[in-house]
């Protein structure tokens, strides 16, 4: 199993009220399984996404990553462990150029061919972007492409896309959505896609729905699926 | 050829980051004296006579050459005064690489003031590297004050890219441009303080000449508890264009003060300038933390690429 997780529980103090955000929640992720976390706004979703990087700290509950328990790593420790993040909002990096960012991503230097590869697999049109600055002067598509190019740039044990097809055109959308089924054609990295997109969620092999803080569904997608989208095939959960 | 000793060796790689060579034109200042000095077929330099400096001449078939001037400073208690000046013939195109660093192992202040005019003719092209750089395990402060006087003439061009790198303890910076129709400044001007550091960054731009542009961004960093103090003034006297950009990130209990000034005294003079002081952002942090790294390193990256 690639990730267990149990009785996972995080709060925030809103104006001295504590409020739970996600609320004992407990599931699995298989080796090379693709799991789709969807649900209404506001539910627990990227919440939970950041838990588990170790981007807001657990009050109470177990992560375990490939047979480890990573509860207590800090975020730099859960990467090392093998887990992949891509941000909703990616920050951005004012005198980094692109090449720069996704050398630190892959964790050597990148050459020239290899940093237009990885642009390329997100619809950017590679050359024109390799030494650019990551800063103001990107589109917020343009940044949230190259944010999930971070994130394909090395190999993890899971990779966690937070909304990739936020921001993002149709034409780049098919692209992403090719490169997902790359990889979990693979079967060498688990996935956890927080989405609303019809078109990714049924690229799982589990969906799990969450809302109000706790899991509303979770199970294969033929079991799930149906009861997401209507009879008339438009969506009526999100 | 010369021999260096091995601080000298260490500072010239600090500051001439494409490698200093006594070949081609070159001149290397050490505690006051030229210590070796070259010239090549179209850049000659000449020792000045009525004061501490020297004349560099650029004729018109330069094409792409360079002319390195470094000055090292290791005597501990000296004061370096020099004026150096250069004459760029119509069409040279060429890259001057200068830049000071001084090593302190004493207890006395160890300062060198550079005064830099730069004279240049119509359509000529110049890059002028210039870097600063302080070291030494003494408590004497290292000092450096430069001035750079830049004249234009139309359709010429002008790159200044200045950078202190770290250990100067105190720097007042004093830059004055005036220039012709036509003419392109580009200003890149990096500089980072730490500890009880002190900056001062004062520039003038005079955009004369019809069609004049400058482009002027200055990025810092201010460490410890350092001061910075920048005061960009960009003055349109004609129809042309500008852009003044000043980002700083602060950290511990530094302090950095943006003062700009533009001045528009024609109809067409289209002046522009923005600036943001800040601390780094925790979301460039936490990313590249998700990336591996500790947040010492993430930090350190950060402002690596900053002021790159």
């Amino acid at each position: 199993m690639m990730l267990e997780v149990r009785d996972l529980t995080f709060k925030v103090n809103e104006n001295g009220i504590e409020k739970s955000i996600v609320k004992n929640i407990s599931f699995e992720v298989k080796d090379g399984e693709m799991l789709v976390i969807t649900g209404p706004n506001g539910g627990g979703k990227s919440s939970l996404a950041k838990v588990l990087m170790g981007i807001e700290e657990a009050d109470g509950g177990q992560i375990v990553l490939d047979g480890e328990d990573i509860t207590g790593y800090d975020i730099n420790h859960r990467a090392n462990a093998g887990i992949g993040f891509a941000f909703q909002q990616p920050p951005r990096f004012k005198g980094m150029t692109v090449i720069r960012l996704l050398s630190i991503a892959a964790g050597r230097e990148l050459s020239k061919p290899e940093c237009c590869r990885m642009l390329s697999a997100v619809g950017l049109c590679a050359n024109e972007y390799i030494t650019r600055e990551v800063d103001g002067t990107l589109s917020g598509g343009e940044m949230k492409r190259l944010e999930i190019a971070t994130v394909l740039a090395k190999t993890h044990k899971l990779c966690i896309f937070d909304e990739p097809e936020a921001g993002i055109d149709l034409w780049s959308f098919s692209m992403l959505v090719q490169q997902f089924e790359k990889i979990h054609e693979k079967k060498e990295e688990s996935l956890i896609l927080i989405s609303h997109q019809e078109r990714i969620i049924r690229m799982a092999d589990r969906i799990m729905v969450i809302e109000n803080g706790n899991i509303k569904a979770i199970g294969e997608k033929d079991a799930i699926l149906p009861t997401l989208i209507g009879s008339d095939d438009s969506c009526t959960c999100f | 050829m010369a021999l260096l000793d091995e601080i000298t060796k260490k500072i010239l790689k600090q500051i001439d980051e494409s490698g200093f060579r006594q070949e081609g034109a070159f001149n290397l200042r050490h505690n006051g004296i030229a210590l070796c000095h070259g010239d090549s077929e179209h850049i000659k330099i000449k020792k000045k006579e009525d004061r501490p400096g020297i004349d560099v001449y650029i004729d018109g078939s330069a094409k792409g050459e360079q002319v390195h001037i470094p000055v090292v400073v290791d005597a501990s208690g000296m004061t370096d005064v020099v004026y150096n000046d250069f004459f760029v013939a119509e069409g040279a195109d060429v890259t001057i690489v200068a830049g000071c660093g001084i090593h302190n192992s004493g207890c006395n202040e160890s300062r060198h003031d550079g005064i830099h005019s730069f004279h240049v003719a119509k359509g000529a092209n110049v890059r002028y590297e210039e870097k600063h750089y302080g070291e030494g395990e003494g408590s004497g402060a290292k000092v450096l004050n430069p001035v750079t006087n830049i004249y234009m003439e139309e359709d010429s061009i002008f790159t200044l890219d200045t950078a202190q790198i770290k250990g100067v303890d105190s720097t007042e910076r004093e830059t004055n441009i005036a220039m012709g129709a036509g003419a392109k400044l580009f200003v890149l001007e990096k500089l980072m303080t730490h500890d009880n550091q002190t900056a001062v960054s004062n520039m003038e731009v005079q955009m004369n000449g019809e069609g004049s542009s400058a482009q002027i961004i200055s990025r810092s960093v201010a460490k410890g508890n350092s001061k910075q103090i920048f005061h960009p003034k960009a003055v349109g006297n004609a129809g042309c264009h500008a852009h003044v950009q000043c980002d700083s990130i602060i950290m511990d209990h530094a302090e950095v003060s943006s003062i700009p000034e533009i001045n528009a005294r024609h109809l067409d003079a289209a002046i522009i300038h923005e600036a943001a002081i800040g601390r780094i952002n925790d979301e460039q942090l936490v990313k590249l933390r998700t990336m591996g790294m500790t947040e010492e390193e993430a930090e350190s990256v950060i402002i690596d690429n900053f002021l790159n």
